[in-house]
């Protein structure tokens, strides 16, 4: 276990981390499912490679072009399937998703499904923290706005948010468009870490993945994401001693939480300095607060 | 023009066992009101059940295929009782179902990978011979034949127990309402055991089906995507849109491939996929998608 290889590791768990960030908007704070994420990863990768390689821009711009490419591509989703409901949406994501990723397997100026190598390594820790960290402030600011409560309202009941006045149709694209943005960044770090990329990388597995990271720390916790993302990225490595058998465990403890803590890891609580604080109080003096926490 | 035949007869032969898997998947649909991804799991088992049946323990055809199909019966309603009744109980959103179903997709594909019988691709032994039927110049495979007619022998079994029988009109009534339903007196938690059961057992046919035109790899589930889009195409919880989105989907990809490219088959159908949803998200077939939240 040399420095190297836990090096890897967060590197890697951060870039997820932006990913599961950004869905955790959408599907904990909005409420509403995606299968398409990775499609957005893809575009973001791609777009942030012709950025640094085909256009000879400095890497951090080319990020915030990725960005907006997958935001853009986001627009015209929603456009089109935000009105469709439950099921339809996922489907409909799933089905742009893997759309996004046939594409590319055809686009021969990106090398096709053979993949595109040699795009320069730029992605460090340092940069992956500093993305991170920006991302979460970003999205914690965002949640404790006014807006951010209009998203929650939407999750809780959509009909009585509607006749309170809130635009539904424009938060829920909002959502989708800074969530596929968070994505495109992620993709384009992704990209610029293994130094190639290919379509394949971003199959409807990748999708179910950051899903499951969602949910695995909690819908609706911010906290809860870091956590899972963490978590969840390391977990096959330390695993990897069982080789093939750790993604069966995968698949049975994904069904485990589902029915024993639905509600995943945070279940909706935050880690803030205020919480700690109170959770600290409550062990000095030990007696119990009235809230447990910022139950959202 | 008997290029264009054969392509035509391949394509209904396909669409036929899409139609296995969509019907299947859309009878589940219509009575929870989830997308069970972990069908494409059962799919794969009931192509290894039938496989290891004629291979390891030498069974005829048909005994293998009903081993298969009934492995398979058993195991989507296992999967019910341990993945999806404990969250019905608590009246979870459908998405937790969704989630789970995932869990036990993964869970299934890679316990196979992990398992002894490994990633390998097998080939089924083969049954119904090679030279093809010769009509008029068009050749049809001896495979694509069987695939049709047993594929159109269950469907027309399946619509006689949902039209005829007291348990189908128990499965209709679900459909329409499930609540009511067991208002009335339907003993729902019955109603859909016997539905996953139903939707097991074509999912092994489907499997073994699929198996014998392909080979068996643990991810032959993936293939379950296709009926999904088939089961949109035709109206998500209908099952004549089930049917016809199926054959409609499997005669446009063999002409895909037949006359573009074999590389824009899988596009093709996620973009007819993207542009249902777009015209008509209720599908060919389907019922409003008002009450589908």
């Amino acid at each position: 276990m040399d420095w190297f290889y836990i090096k890897g590791i967060l590197i890697l768990s951060g870039i997820n981390l932006m990913a599961v960030l950004g869905l955790s908007l959408l599907t904990g704070f909005t409420g509403l499912f995606s299968f398409g994420h990775a499609g957005f990863m893809a575009i973001g990768g791609y777009v942030t490679a012709v950025g640094t390689m085909k256009l000879g821009l400095p890497f951090v711009p080319s990020l915030l072009m990725g960005a907006a490419g997958a935001a853009l591509a986001s627009f015209f989703i929603g456009k089109i399937t935000l009105n469709l409901k439950g099921d339809y949406f996922c489907i409909a994501t799933l089905g742009f998703g893997e759309a996004i990723r046939l594409v590319l397997d055809n686009v021969q100026y990106f090398g096709g499904a053979r993949g595109w190598p040699g795009i320069p390594v730029t992605t460090d820790l340092t940069t992956v923290v500093i993305i991170d960290i920006i991302g979460v402030i970003i999205l914690a600011n965002l949640i404790n706005s006014r807006h951010g409560r209009n998203f929650k309202a939407i999750r809780e009941e959509e009909l009585a948010s509607q006749t309170i006045g809130i635009n539904v149709f424009r938060y829920k694209m909002t959502a989708l468009m800074i969530s596929a943005a968070y994505a495109g960044v992620a993709g384009g770090m992704l990209g610029h870490l293994l130094g190639f990329l290919q379509p394949k990388m971003f199959q409807f597995v990748k999708s179910t993945e950051l899903t499951i990271t969602v949910i695995f720390g909690g819908l609706g916790s911010i906290s809860g994401s870091v956590i899972g993302a963490l978590v969840l990225t390391s977990l096959p490595e330390i695993l990897r001693t069982f080789a093939i058998w750790r993604l069966v465990v995968y698949g049975a403890a994904v069904v485990f939480i589902m029915i024993s803590r639905p509600q995943g890891l945070m279940g909706g609580y935050e880690i803030t300095f205020g919480n700690i604080k109170k959770l600290l109080s409550r062990f000095a003096y030990g007696k119990k607060p009235a809230a447990g926490g910022d139950k959202q | 023009m008997s290029g264009f035949l054969q392509q035509l007869i391949n394509g209904l032969s396909i669409g036929s066992v899409y139609a296995l898997m969509a019907v299947g998947y859309s009878l589940v649909y219509s009575i929870m009101n989830f997308s069970n991804f972990a069908h494409g799991g059962v799919i794969m088992i009931g192509s290894y059940i039938g496989f290891f049946a004629m291979t390891a323990f030498d069974l005829p055809f048909a005994t293998a295929f009903c081993t298969a199909a009934l492995g398979t019966g058993l195991l989507a309603v296992l999967i019910e009782r341990v993945a999806y009744s404990p969250l019905r109980r608590r009246n979870a959103p459908f998405l937790y179902f969704i989630i789970s179903a995932m869990g036990i997709s993964i869970f299934l594909e890679n316990i196979i990978i992990a398992s002894p019988i490994g990633p390998t691709f097998r080939t089924y032994p083969r049954v119904f011979g090679m030279e093809p039927f010769k009509i008029g110049g068009v050749n049809i495979g001896r495979l694509d034949v069987m695939m049709f007619v047993i594929s159109t022998i269950s469907l027309i079994i399946l619509v006689f127990i949902i039209e005829k029988t007291r348990t189908g009109m128990g499965i209709r009534a679900s459909a329409y309402n499930l609540k009511a339903s067991a208002l009335m007196g339907v003993n729902t938690d019955r109603i859909i055991l016997i539905v996953f059961g139903l939707g097991g057992l074509l999912a092994g046919i489907a499997g073994v089906l699929f198996g014998m035109k392909y080979t068996v790899y643990p991810q032959i589930g993936n293939i379950t995507l296709k009926s999904f889009i088939a089961a949109v195409f035709g109206g998500l919880g209908s099952l004549p849109g089930a049917v016809i989105g199926s054959v409609l989907l499997g005669i446009i990809e063999t002409f895909t491939s037949g006359y573009l490219s074999s590389q824009f088959r899988d596009l093709i159908a996620f973009v007819l996929l993207i542009f249902i949803l777009v015209v008509r998200p209720r599908g060919l077939m389907g019922k409003t998608t008002e009450d589908k939240a």
